[in-house]
């Protein structure tokens, strides 16, 4: 068979530091290739370069055995190139045959020709035996048939490559299975796939070859035939340690601080309950899409909870965000940009930006600014927050690490009793990390609880008092620190049901 | 379920909001004073709210790739205006007149366009701006005073053709051509398209900057249109014509189903609109009600539309939640 893909060295950084490198590989015409590796290990970038929305480094792309360098994500449309995310690409006040015709309408007399357009759609919905009528509203689709309709589109375009990313997370197993057979179709049609999936089983029982990136590389090709999950799990995982972490100073006590009891939200969570004790670093796991983040803003006040207990320290937490805050809930949100800090404000008013009433006996009363002042001062000195002058100098300036720590100093002005931490070192470096890692263990040792949600699963094995496991926001396993195996807790985040319980909490 | 029940009721309302309400205006004031429902006085209010209608149409467009113009009570003016001068001073005709007055609201749009689209500034800063411009433009060429049309456009401002008024007929007609223009060209749907979601129409290889500077120009366009059949009708204009009439339009259009978020809303959302707010200021007065209560009704309606939009929206926010997990 022909290549139709093939990259040769190529390499893609960002700000210096590599995100894939030294790539060599080739996609043979007509199969179906999953990809996986961890969050972070390249395969988004890999495939904005396939799809034109970032440009290689280093290195080159082939097409066909000629060079591909798509410019646009247009580029790549018309080079035969489809990507199915996992949010679709859809309007949703549009019909589906205008959502298929939206870049390219068919007109007769200068006015849409919708027969035209409805013969094609009926054609292509046939194809995909898709039973609904071409002039449906996306609105009304499910999530399973609104993903038909983008593939519908894809082959309407005549595409030759169809890169499905994480295509299953939110279809029921009826329409995930519907999902294969068009798989299998389109393969059969002389179609090539690519399939990027957390769940290494679908990967395993759809794909005919299997590639595996860690940190940026290739560390394995091989046939789906032979190559079970246990074998992915440990290609995927197999990385040096290297990190350093902070002692833990105080162990944890045995009192509960905080405990959730059967969280349901229909869509987002299935019955999830877990305690955190008083001193203690409770870690999170999960994939993206596991539901984790999605948890953290339930506990938050920030997304309604359907059914469900949320109490710290005996009392029942309600209310919205406000009401949380005051009982002694602190958040950092995974996205310190869009949703934790002021970016253009100076340090100062990030820092007080929870705790500014306090700084005023009312709310409408002249803040107590030498107080004010004191306050972040000596926040700045203690957290070791490296900015210029914190009064004027706006924290889009700061360096991320920095940034981060604004982020988690405005929550400390309070004091509060659980804090729940979103990925608190993604995009920082690695002294920095050292200075977060070490302010989660000082809370800790405070009498605080912690709840830690990380994707890099060596910071929560380093840092951890126990580990629980999400997958499709359900509970898949819990580890107490003496239990942790990074193979086990990732068998677990890919959603494999525990043999052998860990020890619950 | 009571959930689902309430769901089932707030999509009714949601959904059919608009001809409910309309539905009891009619029914309220039909009530009081059964002349107002007499087919004499309905033509009436039709040909009254054609003025607010046809802008109305033009805001639809906008409305619909979620932008906004402020600028249309001010087009409705300095359209005129100029079409004025070049009927009084270079012997221009009364079609002329038309065609110079609508040219002439293109060219706003076309400024209001440039500024939003190439300059990307945010649309409501922008035709805040321009509306004080063009009003001021007005103002420095009338040194604000009374401008007296030749007499011949007041012989078409109250014509009829078979016995239908000539506002009600290009009221119709531009209706009609942009229900047409917006369901039926490749046009039409982008602005819809762009209107659910900007970035993913880029995606999708949509030319997003020349279909929302199109939108710009064509309700300009439309502003100058209305505001020229009114002055018709009366022969002069006066430096406050069309003044906060940006308001009338805009709720209009809200009222009617275009959604102030973008994405939803027909041409004849600007119809039913118009003629709903056209119908409760001629009930007011058939009722007898006290003209000062007038503004505050007026008050009330926007925030009726708005409220039921932004019930829409938040509808909608809901539909478009992100799963993790089958339901």
């Amino acid at each position: 068979m022909t290549e139709l893909l093939s990259f040769e060295g190529l390499r893609k950084d960002y700000f210096g530091v590599p995100a894939v490198r030294d790539l060599t590989l080739g996609i043979r015409k007509g199969e179906v290739v999953g990809v996986i590796g961890e969050n972070g290990a390249g395969k988004s970038t890999l495939m904005n370069m396939i799809g034109g929305v970032v440009a290689p480094s280093a290195g080159e792309m082939r097409w066909l055995g000629a060079l591909y360098h798509p410019r646009s994500p247009s580029d790549a449309t018309a080079r035969g190139v489809a990507f199915i995310h996992q949010e679709l690409n859809l309007f949703t006040n549009l019909t589906i045959a205008e959502n298929i015709f939206v870049d390219d309408f068919p007109s007769r007399f200068g006015l849409i020709d919708r027969t035209a357009m409805r013969q094609r759609t009926a054609d292509l919905l046939r194809q995909l035996a898709l039973d609904v009528a071409t002039e449906t509203d996306v609105e009304k689709l499910t999530p399973g048939e609104r993903q038909l309709v983008e593939i519908a589109k894809a082959l309407h375009r005549d595409a030759e490559l169809i890169i499905f990313d994480e295509p299953t997370t939110s279809l029921t197993p009826r329409e995930t299975a519907k999902l294969f057979e068009t798989i299998e179709r389109l393969k059969a049609d002389g179609k090539t796939i690519l399939y990027i999936s957390h769940i290494l089983g679908d990967v395993k029982r759809l794909c005919d070859s299997v590639v595996v990136l860690r940190d940026g590389q290739l560390v394995a090709q091989e046939k789906a035939e032979g190559f079970d999950v246990p074998d992915m799990i440990t290609a995927m995982i197999g990385r040096a340690l290297g990190g350093l972490y902070p002692e833990r100073s105080a162990a944890p006590s045995s009192d509960i601080l905080f405990s959730a009891k059967g969280l349901c939200q229909p869509g987002i969570l299935e019955d999830v309950s877990f305690d955190i004790h008083a001193g203690e670093i409770l870690g999170l796991f999960g994939l993206m899409g596991s539901g984790r983040s999605e948890m953290a803003r339930i506990v938050f006040g920030l997304d309604p909870l359907e059914q469900g207990e949320l109490t710290l320290q005996g009392n029942p937490l309600s209310g919205g965000v406000r009401a949380r805050i005051a009982s002694g809930v602190a958040f950092v949100t995974e996205d310190r940009r869009a949703e934790g800090l002021l970016m253009d404000a100076p340090t100062v008013d990030n820092l007080s930006l929870v705790s500014i009433e306090e700084f005023g006996r009312t709310s409408l009363a002249f803040l107590d600014q030498a107080r004010l002042e004191q306050s972040t001062e000596h926040l700045k000195t203690e957290m070791v927050i490296k900015a210029g002058d914190i009064r004027t100098q706006p924290v889009r300036a700061l360096s991320g690490g920095n940034q981060q720590k604004v982020v988690i100093g405005k929550w400390l002005m309070r004091q509060p009793d659980l804090f729940i931490l979103d990925e608190p070192t993604r995009g920082v470096d690695v002294g920095a990390k050292f200075e977060i890692y070490a302010i989660a263990d000082r809370l800790a040792a405070a009498g605080s609880g912690v709840l830690f949600i990380s994707s890099e699963l060596e910071e929560l094995t380093g840092m951890c008092d126990r580990i629980m496991v999400m997958n499709r926001g359900e509970v898949t396993g819990r580890f107490d620190r003496s239990d942790f195996s990074d193979r086990d807790i990732l068998a677990m985040a890919f959603g494999k049901k525990p043999e052998t319980n860990g020890v619950a909490a | 379920m009571t959930g689902s029940a309430r769901d089932r009721a707030a999509a009714v309302l949601t959904r059919h909001g608009t001809l409910l309400l309309f539905l009891l205006i009619v029914f309220v004031f039909g009530t009081q004073a059964p002349a107002f429902i007499g087919p004499e006085n309905l033509g009436n209010v039709i040909k009254q709210a054609s003025f607010i209608g046809i802008a109305a149409v033009g805001m639809v467009f906008v409305l619909l790739t979620a932008g906004i113009d402020l600028s249309v009570g001010s087009v409705m003016y300095l359209g005129p205006l100029i079409a004025g001068f070049a009927m009084r001073d270079y012997g221009v005709g009364v079609a002329g007149g038309l065609v110079v007055a609508v040219a002439a609201g293109a060219v706003m749009g076309a400024i209001n366009a440039f500024l939003i689209v190439v300059l990307k500034i945010v649309p409501f800063i922008v035709t805040l701006s321009t509306l004080f411009f063009f009003r001021g433009f007005g103002a420095y060429l009338t040194s604000s005073r009374q401008f007296d049309f030749p007499d011949e456009i007041r012989a078409f401002g109250l014509s009829s053709v078979f016995g239908v008024p000539t506002p009600i007929l290009f009221f119709v007609a531009v209706a009609l051509a942009a229900h047409l223009v917006l369901s039926r060209t490749a046009f039409g749907r982008q602005v819809y398209a762009i209107g659910n979601d900007e970035p993913a129409a880029a995606k999708a290889g949509i030319r997003v900057g020349r279909v929302k500077a199109s939108v710009y120009i064509i309700c300009s366009s439309l502003a100058a249109l209305a505001g020229f059949i009114l002055i018709a009708q009366i022969g002069r204009l006066d430096t406050g014509f069309g003044e906060g009439r940006e308001f009338d339009v805009i709720a209009a259009a809200v009222l009617g189903g275009a959604s102030l978020f973008g994405g939803f809303g027909t041409a004849f959302s600007a119809v039913i609109g118009a003629t709903m707010i056209q119908a409760v200021k001629t009930g007011l007065v058939f009722t007898g009600t006290n003209l000062y209560l007038q503004p505050m009704l007026q008050g009330l309606i926007i925030f009726a539309a708005v409220f039921l939009d932004s019930l829409r929206a938040s509808r909608l926010e809901m539909l478009r939640r992100r799963f993790i997990r089958p339901v």
